[in-house]
C-alpha cells in the first residue's frame, strides 16, 4: 500500500531574483507562503508540478513541499521550508523584512 | 606583489563576455535551466535557499588593497553589504540578481578577480598557507608553486570534466596551517636528508561523507616533476573515478579502492610520457612566478612604540592571540578576527572590507590573506605601527583578540543560506561564542579549534576540529552530533563520534560539560584540550556528556 498523501504546495526560486516563490490557485507566482495554493490530493500535486516545471522562464528549481492549512493559509511543516519562507537567522534579510 | 597580465586580462573579458550572453540566452528562453545550470556554475553562481549566490575565488587566499576595495564595492551595489569568507579562502556573496551577475563579473575581472572554476567538477580555487610570505617557521613561499598550478588547470582541457571536484592546497611550511592532509592533493615543500628541496605529494585525503586522511604518493619529488606528476595523478583519476555514484566519485573513495600500492604505480606508469611532453617552460615560468612573488622591501627602525604599548591591556591580549612571529624579528604577522563574539564567522561589511584595505596600503605593503579559518590577515605589519594599527581595527569592530580561541570558530552558512545544508550552523558559533565570552574563560580555557559543518559534505571542516560539530535532520528536527580530538595539521588526524546528537538547545550546555571536564581533567594550564583529549580518551567526555544528562533527566 502506498503511503498516505500529506498536502503540499508547489514552490520554487524566482528566475531573475531568486527569491522563494509559490504557486497559487490563480496559476501565479507569490513571495508569500500563505498566498500557495493547497493540494490536497496526489494527482492535482502531479499536475501543477509537471506544469510549474514547464515554465522555465519564471522560475527555477520548482517542487512539492509538504504543508498544513493554518488560519492565513498554508504553514510549511518541515524546518527548511519555514527557514526558505522566513529569510535567514543571522541577519534581517529576506521575507522576514516584508 | 604577481599580478595578472595581459593576457589573463583577455581571457577573463572574453569569459565574461561569453557568459554575458549565456545570462541574455537564458532569460529570454534560449536556454532550459538544465542547458545554463553546468554554464553558471562554470562560473560560480549557485542557486541557493533564499537566492542566487556567486562564489569569487581568492587565489591562495592573497589580495591586494584595490581587489579588497572592489569585494566591498559589489557587496554594496549588488549585495546587502556584505561578503561571507569561505573555508575555501573564497568570498561569497548571498544575495547577487541573476541579471546582474555579468556587471559583477566584469567588475572584479578589473582588478583581476573572478569566479571561474570555483564550482563544478574542475580544479578549484588551489588553496595555501596564509601566512605563505611571512611565516618564520618558512621553508619557501608556497604562491609560486599554488599559482603555476592555478594556470595550469585554469581551462586545462583534460580536466574541465573530472569524476567529482578536485581540490589542492599547498603549504611551504611544516606546520601545516593549509589542512592538505584533507584535500584531493596535499603538496608539502620538504627538503631530503641531503638538504634537496622538494615536495611531498599526498593524495585522496578530504573530509565529507567518507572523511579520509591524504596519504603520501611521493615522499620527495623533485620540484621539476610537479605538474607532470599532479597531471598523471588527475590522469588516473579521471579514467578510474566513479561516475556511476556520486558519493564515491572523488578521487579519495579511487584511492581507498584501488589501493595505495596500485594507484602509485599506474600514476608512475602514466609519468614518463606526461614529464617528456614538458620542455621546460613550466619551470621558466616558475622562475618568473617566484620573482613576481619576492618579499616586499622591508622597512627597518625601532620597535619601541610596540613594546611600550604592551602596557595596555587591550593592546596586550589582542597582541598574545593576534599576532604570529614573521621570519623577520622586527615584524608580526597580523590575524584581524572576522569572529567578533556573537556575530557570523567569516562574515565583513563593506565598511570593514574598506578599512582593512586601508590599512593594508598602510601598514601591511597592499597585501592581505583570507585565511580557511575565515578570518583576514595582515601578513607583514612592522611592529612599530602595531599600535595604531590596533587602534584602528578596534575603531571598525575589527579587534576581537581571539584568534585560536574557543570563539574562532569556523562555520559553514548552514541552513541560513545553503541549500544542501540539512542543518543551521549560524546560530550554533553566535551562541557558544557569546556564552563562553560571558564567562570570560576563553582565555583559561587555551587553544581550541570548533569547526560546526551543516551537513554532511563538511564544508565547516568538522571533522579536523579539536570539537566538531555536525548538523543534521532527525525526524524533522535539527540534531548536532559532536566529534572530539580531530586535528587539522600536519598530525591531522579525523575526530571520534562521541555517540547520539543533541537537539539545537541542548548543544551549548553539551559543549560547556566538554569545557568543565577538560578544565577539572588538564594536568594544568599549559596541557591544551587536544592534548588532554589524546591522553584521556573519549571516555570521560562521553560520561560528561551522556551520563550527566541521564542524571539530569533523573
Amino acid at each position: 500500500m502506498s503511503r498516505a498523501f500529506t498536502p503540499k504546495i508547489v514552490t520554487a526560486n524566482a528566475l531573475l531574483e531568486g527569491d522563494v516563490v509559490y504557486l497559487t490557485d490563480a496559476g501565479t507566482w507569490s513571495r508569500d507562503h500563505h498566498d500557495a495554493e493547497l493540494l490536497i490530493d496526489d494527482d492535482t500535486a502531479a499536475l501543477r508540478l509537471a506544469a510549474a516545471e514547464c515554465r522555465i522562464d519564471e522560475v527555477v528549481g520548482v517542487y512539492l513541499a509538504d504543508a498544513v492549512s493554518g488560519a492565513s493559509g498554508p504553514e510549511p511543516v518541515h524546518f527548511r521550508e519555514a527557514f526558505r519562507a522566513h529569510g535567514p537567522s543571522n541577519y534581517f534579510h529576506g521575507k522576514q523584512v516584508a | 606583489m604577481y599580478r595578472y597580465d595581459d593576457f589573463d586580462a583577455a581571457f577573463l573579458a572574453r569569459r565574461n563576455k561569453q557568459f554575458r550572453a549565456q545570462v541574455e540566452r537564458r532569460i529570454d528562453g534560449s536556454l532550459t535551466e538544465d542547458e545554463f545550470k553546468p554554464l553558471r556554475l562554470m562560473n560560480g553562481l549557485y542557486l541557493q535557499l533564499h537566492a542566487y549566490m556567486l562564489r569569487v575565488a581568492i587565489p591562495y587566499g592573497t589580495l591586494n588593497s584595490a581587489q579588497m576595495r572592489k569585494l566591498a564595492d559589489v557587496a554594496e551595489t549588488w549585495d546587502k553589504g556584505y561578503g561571507h569568507f569561505t573555508t575555501r579562502q573564497n568570498i561569497q556573496f548571498n544575495w547577487p540578481k541573476l541579471r546582474d551577475v555579468p556587471d559583477i563579473l566584469d567588475a572584479l575581472a578589473e582588478v583581476g578577480l573572478h569566479a571561474i572554476q570555483t564550482s563544478g567538477n574542475t580544479i578549484r580555487n588551489v588553496t595555501a598557507d596564509h601566512f605563505a610570505g611571512a611565516a618564520a617557521d618558512e621553508i619557501a613561499d608556497p604562491r609560486p608553486v599554488a599559482e603555476l598550478l592555478r594556470q595550469w588547470s585554469t581551462d586545462h582541457p583534460e580536466f574541465q570534466f573530472l569524476p567529482r571536484k578536485f581540490k589542492f592546497a599547498v603549504t611551504g611550511s611544516p606546520v601545516d596551517r593549509a589542512v592538505t592532509k584533507a584535500h584531493d592533493i596535499g603538496i608539502r615543500m620538504v627538503r631530503n636528508d641531503a638538504g634537496e628541496p622538494g615536495f611531498e605529494v599526498l593524495a585522496g585525503g578530504g573530509l565529507g561523507r567518507t572523511p579520509m586522511i591524504g596519504k603520501v604518493l611521493a615522499a620527495h619529488l623533485p620540484p621539476a616533476d610537479l605538474l607532470p606528476y599532479v597531471e598523471s595523478i588527475l590522469a588516473v583519476y579521471n579514467r578510474l573515478g566513479r561516475r556511476d555514484n556520486k558519493y564515491k566519485a572523488r578521487i579519495k573513495i579511487t584511492v581507498h579502492e584501488t589501493g595505495l600500492e596500485e594507484f602509485r604505480a599506474l600514476v608512475d606508469a602514466e609519468f614518463p610520457a606526461r614529464r617528456a611532453a614538458y620542455d621546460g617552460s613550466d619551470q621558466a615560468l616558475l622562475q618568473r612566478l617566484e620573482a613576481a612573488f619576492a618579499p616586499p622591501e622591508f622597512r627597518s627602525g625601532s620597535t619601541d612604540a610596540y613594546d611600550a604599548a604592551l602596557s595596555n591591556p587591550n593592546f596586550r591580549a589582542w597582541s598574545d592571540t593576534n599576532l604570529t612571529p614573521h621570519r623577520r624579528d622586527d615584524h608580526a604577522i597580523v590575524s584581524i578576527s572576522l569572529k567578533a563574539h556573537g556575530d557570523t564567522p567569516g562574515d565583513a561589511s563593506a565598511d570593514q572590507m574598506r578599512v582593512m584595505a586601508d590599512l593594508a596600503e598602510r601598514f601591511g605593503y597592499d597585501e592581505l590573506r583570507i585565511s580557511h579559518e575565515q578570518n583576514v590577515i595582515l601578513p607583514h605589519v612592522h611592529r612599530a605601527d602595531l599600535p595604531e594599527l590596533h587602534a584602528a581595527l578596534r575603531a571598525a569592530k575589527l579587534a576581537t583578540a581571539n584568534i585560536g580561541l574557543i570563539s574562532d570558530i569556523i562555520a559553514c552558512p548552514g541552513m541560513d543560506y545553503c541549500a544542501l545544508a540539512t542543518a543551521r550552523s549560524i546560530p550554533i558559533a553566535q551562541e557558544i561564542a557569546t556564552r563562553f565570552d560571558e564567562l570570560k574563560i576563553e582565555r583559561d580555557i587555551g587553544p581550541l579549534k570548533i569547526k560546526i559543518s551543516g551537513c554532511i559534505n563538511a564544508c565547516g571542516h568538522h571533522h579536523v576540529g579539536h570539537i566538531g560539530i555536525l548538523g543534521l535532520d532527525r525526524a524533522g528536527v535539527e540534531n548536532y552530533q559532536i566529534t572530539l580530538g580531530g586535528d587539522g595539521s600536519e598530525d591531522a588526524q579525523l575526530g571520534d563520534r562521541t555517540g547520539p546528537g543533541f537537539p539545537a538547545e541542548e548543544i551549548l550546555p553539551a559543549i560547556e560539560r566538554i569545557i568543565d571536564t577538560y578544565m577539572t581533567l588538564r594536568d594544568d594550564a599549559s596541557e591544551t584540550f587536544l592534548d588532554a583529549y589524546r591522553r584521556l580518551g573519549l571516555a570521560p567526555f562521553k560520561h560528561a556528556l551522556y551520563e550527566t544528562e541521564k542524571a539530569h533527566a533523573a
